[in-house]
């Protein structure tokens, strides 16, 4: 796949469809209770927000990469890009309310024209925990993305990267032909400036998705397994590795729906539902933010347009005590952030 | 409609079993649960042994079931396909190690 579902005007790129699909069939006749069902069996319906502690900001859907599994259907045919003006709102926000992480998403964040200014913008506020999500490959990609190690060094960037396995054939099969050894070479240059070595300050963190209709197992075993693989055959080190279920939208539920795989994979994440993980899930403490300045409880109800319950929609009226207070919006996918021990993207939740 | 004996939509009913016999059940998976746990030997290496088993015992429940359970895990195709391997070389094994005991009567009858 070299191109979106949107450049190829697949019907899974229209919100619509998709919600059409999580709504209806074993949903609606019964057979699946739906999320709201399930939240309300364990008095957790409307589900609320604790607090807002995390600004997950998507810069834009641009991409070097389209990995088969993407929730935001993102790739290099994908024009949508956060302005300067929309980061100002965002920066306007971080100094007056209680966020204390920033985390960086995309496509590749990195592709955004004003990403090192907004990094820099940012920095100089003192943001906590500062989470940029780069796909490895960016760093490669062009001689301009050379230094982003450097660069993120310099900033103390929090590095949170995704590699679906430590081999090459599974990770190629989700992420493109080559992906494995850019990946490992970005790794390796990364460990060169200092992330992810033993004592250093800089954080490196790796993303695991199942690379195909299963959910993810033990997050402590696949990070023994990872850390054990990379050190041997590659001498590469990280510090923590995320384990995070592959939700039903966009390019996964179009492959789900395309491979016979989506009644089973949807009836896998219902079994194992688990009620501790509801009160962790990230939209519990995360406000997403799209490229246009629209606020969503989370990256994934970004990617379905549900914009958040409340009156201000946007960042430039960004209201952090009406958000406290706001119902969070949900439907089938969620059950993928419940499922087992929780997903979220700082991994397990439980 | 083809009719199979084997429908794999029957594997996620497995539970249903207790309904016939709620105690027999709920001992059988207790001690299921119990035998998978980490041990002296890994889940990751109980996993596989089951593959290896479901093949000589030819479940394709368990199969589809341990196929799943090593995808989860990281077990990757080469380690799956060498563990079907050991199990068809014990299988084959059993049968060619009686080849002694055919050997011995032939010559125990032959003079």
């Amino acid at each position: 796949m070299l191109k979106s579902l949107q450049a190829t005007k697949n019907p899974f790129s229209k919100t619509e469809k998709q919600l059409e699909i999580l709504s209806n069939g074993f949903f609606k006749d019964g057979s699946l209770p739906t999320f709201a069902t399930k939240l309300k069996e364990i008095s957790q319906f409307p589900l609320q927000p604790n607090k807002i502690e995390i600004l997950q900001i998507n810069v834009g859907y641009m991409c070097n990469q389209v990995c088969a599994h993407c929730h935001v259907d993102a790739g290099p045919d994908r024009k949508e890009i956060m302005t300067i003006e929309t980061m100002n709102q965002i920066l306007n926000v971080l100094q007056r309310t209680s966020v204390d992480t920033l985390d960086l998403t995309g496509g590749a964040p990195e592709m955004n024209p004003n990403f090192r200014w907004f990094v820099e913008e940012a920095s100089k506020l003192g943001v906590k925990d500062f989470i940029v999500r780069s796909n490895l490959t960016i760093i490669l990609a062009n001689k301009k993305f050379h230094d982003l190690p450097e660069f993120f060094a310099k900033h103390k960037i929090h590095v949170v990267s995704s590699l679906p396995f430590y081999k090459r054939e599974k990770t190629d099969k989700q992420r493109g032909d080559g992906v494995f050894d850019k990946s490992i070479k970005a790794l390796q240059m990364l460990n060169n400036v200092g992330y992810g070595v033993e004592g250093s300050q800089l954080k490196l963190d790796l993303v695991y998705n199942p690379s195909g209709a299963f959910l993810p197992s033990d997050q402590i075993a696949l990070e023994k397994d990872f850390k054990k693989a990379l050190k041997e055959d590659f001498n590469i080190g990280f510090n923590n590795l995320f384990a995070i279920t592959n939700l039903p939208i966009s390019r996964f539920l179009d492959y789900l729906i395309a491979s016979n795989n989506y009644e089973d994979y949807m009836y896998a994440l219902v079994e194992a539902f688990n009620p501790k993980a509801v009160q962790n899930v990230m939209c519990t403490n995360t406000i997403s933010v799209s490229w246009d300045g629209f606020l969503y409880d989370c990256d994934f109800n970004q990617m379905l347009g549900l914009k958040v319950n409340s009156k201000e929609k946007h960042i430039s009226e960004f209201n952090e005590s009406a958000l406290k207070n706001r119902d969070i919006v949900i439907s089938q996918h969620c059950y993928g952030c419940t499922a087992g021990a929780g997903s979220s993207c700082q991994g397990t939740v439980v | 409609m083809e009719k199979t004996y084997y429908n794999p939509a029957d594997l996620k009913k497995f539970g249903k079993i207790s309904d016939w016999n709620e105690e027999l059940a709920a001992k059988f998976f207790d001690y299921y649960g119990k035998v998978f746990e980490e041990g002296n030997l890994t889940a990751r290496e109980k996993s596989l042994i089951a593959l290896a088993v479901a093949h000589t015992i030819q479940c394709p429940y368990c199969i589809d079931a341990y196929t799943g359970d090593g995808l989860k895990r990281g077990i990757t195709k080469e380690e799956m396909m060498e563990a079907l391997h050991v199990a068809a070389a014990i299988r084959g094994g059993a049968s060619l190690v009686h080849g002694v005991q055919m050997m011995n009567k032939y010559d125990k009858l032959s003079m």
